[in-house]
């Protein structure tokens, strides 16, 4: 079998780089060398063109230039915020998250729990929204800070933000939403959402990876996760990693462009994958809450059958998706959000993660819908579930 | 991403001897949907006491139907004694190697041949009858032992990955390498015994022990605990805070507190509460 060119549905794992984005940074790996800190104007033009990239990054998020600090990836954003409201409320020892966050705030809620912290993840329901009142129930005055994700990579799923973040407020606690998922393929404006913290990731918005931001809203207490040198004022030490920072900014650029079609033109795309999906493979279905979603996202559950053979599979016709399965990540058991969702293991471990980006075409959307379901039906066909035959003593 | 070698890959992607052979002499399943992988197998005698044919059935990973299809291409041809003695280990070197965390997949072939076996000679499938050591994924402790005997493990990774064992919750960690350290512990020639402690030594240690290991750990739960007395081998305690009124702390008692002082100290210390 011929494999086909790359079709590539694994978006929210990674983007490919807007080919301006890569357009934009190649200078600055060639004759803009200088150090924007530098006081010759070689390196001070680069500086400019920092502060240039921080205002198209600001404008993307309704956000002021000062409220962005450049970082090194999506992980840093999540650290540094989540330690900043840690380290500049010493006195609070409690931690509101959520059961199905990415392991940046996962895993750190975790380490700071076996690190003289309480933790409390808030659970969601069968279609991953999260259950509010047990999050309100849980805040107390000891509460340093809650942190959500604003949309989740796996099932798609949008968190209510806007809601949950003016009662957080009330209480005077600390709010940072981990939306690495979110910016780019959602509307987000700081101005009507008073979160204190937001992080991002280049990679996840068709720039660069080794770039992230952390938006931190004026008057929030701060303190730096890197300390250094004077670079971002002071709030992140460390010689800019400027080509990345330079492609950051025009895919925040490209992403403001991009989002209409995010929401119409890809979302239907998704929507067709899903619905051909269904319609051609029995015993499947959508994880997650079908309407409060990304438009991009779709995670199928294909029973009895196991996703990374799926995956593997798809992957000799040239389709990239990724999976919830226990095999595709070394751990046995699968995902914690698919768990944290109650999705039955029968589901679990056949779960497919589709993401679909703005360079999706219809095309690339019907040859999966055409191969995809013999893929199932064959590994159905080697599956034990799909028979009969018993040993005569049993 | 996987490194799967070429020989994985052929049989995963062209599995030889799929379904069910008709009328089996043998059929042997092992795992289940719940686990993430379950193989089938069955077999056909020929006249001649050799297996005739042998075909698979399995839900699971690449390295599982891999697995499944290069054990029914060993079987074919073999006497039933020929095919007992197939090791996992022999399964992951016809495929050229398994990385190590899909160990688990061979082994699952091994023991549905074991069952297919069992099955033909009329004996009800071999469930190791022992204590679950990890309910997560139900493995018993003699399948623990088992897989650490065969395949020289020494850590509870290893444990894993080749019978699954610990890779859930983690609650059982503390029992996986209880059977480690059992069998290494056998292997071994014995140590030579340690010093008979003085009775100062011996509460010196216990102070140490239960500042260094045991109390922060309980006062992280709002709790703490008192050395009342030593009286031979009997460590009389006094549970305080949270941990006085706690029901559990009977357990965190003898499961906690008294490990703790059987590695540091002795292991003829027992524990026991001192109420007011």
């Amino acid at each position: 079998m011929s494999a086909p060119n790359t079709i590539y549905m694994d978006n929210n794992a990674t983007t490919k780089a807007a080919p301006e984005v890569v357009e934009a940074m190649l200078p600055y790996f060639g004759e803009l060398y200088g150090n924007p800190s530098s006081m010759h104007s070689f390196g001070g033009q680069v500086g400019r063109h920092i502060e240039s990239a921080r205002s198209k990054l600001a404008e993307l998020l309704g956000a002021d230039p000062g409220e962005i600090i450049f970082t090194s990836c999506g992980t840093e954003s999540d650290s540094t915020a989540i330690w900043a409201a840690l380290r500049t409320q010493p006195h609070k020892k409690h931690i509101v998250t959520s059961r199905v966050e990415h392991p940046a705030v996962k895993n750190l809620g975790e380490y700071l729990e076996k690190n003289g912290y309480r933790v409390t993840f808030a659970p969601v329901d069968r279609q991953g929204n999260l259950d509010l009142d047990y999050l309100y129930d849980h805040l107390t005055d000891n509460t340093a800070i809650v942190s959500l994700m604003w949309a989740n990579n796996e099932s798609g799923v949008i968190f209510p933000i806007e809601e949950v973040v003016e009662k957080v407020k009330e209480r005077g606690i600390v709010f940072h939403t981990d939306a690495v998922q979110a910016v780019g393929k959602v509307p987000l404006d700081m101005r009507s959402v008073p979160v204190d913290m937001l992080a991002l990731s280049g990679h996840k918005l068709h720039g660069p990876k080794g770039v992230g931001a952390l938006y931190v809203r004026k008057g929030t207490k701060f303190s730096p996760f890197l300390i250094g040198g004077h670079q971002e004022r002071g709030r992140r030490g460390g010689t800019e990693n400027v080509a990345s920072i330079i492609g950051l900014g025009r895919a925040a650029e490209l992403a403001g462009a991009f989002i209409d079609d995010e929401n119409t033109r890809v979302k239907r795309l998704r929507d067709k994958l899903e619905k051909g999906l269904l319609e051609r493979v029995s015993n499947a279905m959508v994880n997650g809450d079908p309407e409060n979603r990304l438009p991009n996202t779709t995670s199928v559950a294909f029973e009895f059958v196991e996703g990374e053979s799926i995956l593997l599979m798809m992957n000799e016709l040239g389709i990239c998706a990724s999976s919830g399965s226990a095999c595709t990540s070394g751990s046995l058991e699968p995902s914690h959000v698919l768990r944290a969702m109650g999705v039955p293991f029968t589901a679990a471990h056949g779960s497919i993660r589709f993401s679909l980006s703005v360079y999706n075409t219809e095309e690339e959307v019907d040859y999966v819908i055409e191969k995809l379901p013999p893929v199932i039906e064959r590994l159905r066909s080697m599956s034990p579930f799909w028979s009969d035959a018993q040993c005569k003593t049993a | 991403m996987w490194e799967y070698t070429d020989k994985v890959k052929e049989h995963f992607l062209n599995p030889k001897n799929v379904g069910v052979v008709e009328n089996p002499d043998g059929v042997g399943e092992v795992g289940s949907l719940a686990c993430g992988d379950a193989l089938k197998l069955s077999f056909k005698l020929g006249e001649d006491g050799r297996i005739a044919d042998a075909k698979f059935q399995t839900f699971g990973c690449a390295s599982a139907i891999a697995s499944s299809s290069a054990l029914t291409e060993m079987l074919k041809g073999k006497t039933l004694e020929e095919a007992q003695k197939i090791t996992n280990e022999e399964i992951a070197e016809f495929l050229g190697g398994l990385p190590k965390e899909k160990m688990h997949c061979s082994v699952m072939g091994r023991d549905a041949l074991e069952n297919a076996i069992l099955c033909y000679r009329g004996e009800e499938p071999k469930k190791l009858d022992s204590e679950v050591v990890c309910e997560c994924f139900g493995v018993t402790e003699k399948e623990i032992e088992r897989a650490v005997r065969e395949n020289n493990l020494t850590e509870i990774e290893e444990v894993t990955n080749y019978v699954k064992a610990g890779g859930g919750c983690g609650n059982c960690h503390d029992r996986i390498q209880g059977v480690i350290d059992s069998i290494i512990g056998a292997a071994k020639p014995k140590e030579a015994k340690p010093k008979k402690l003085t009775n100062i030594q011996k509460i010196k240690l216990i102070e140490e022990t239960l500042d260094r290991d045991i109390r922060p750990e309980l006062q992280k739960d709002g709790g703490d605990i008192e050395l009342v007395d030593v009286n031979g081998d009997e460590v009389q305690v006094r549970l305080q805070g949270a941990c006085s009124t706690c029901k559990a702390s009977q357990v965190t008692l003898k499961e906690y507190v008294e490990k703790k002082l059987h590695e540091f100290v002795s292991p003829d210390l027992t524990v026991e509460e001192v109420k007011e």
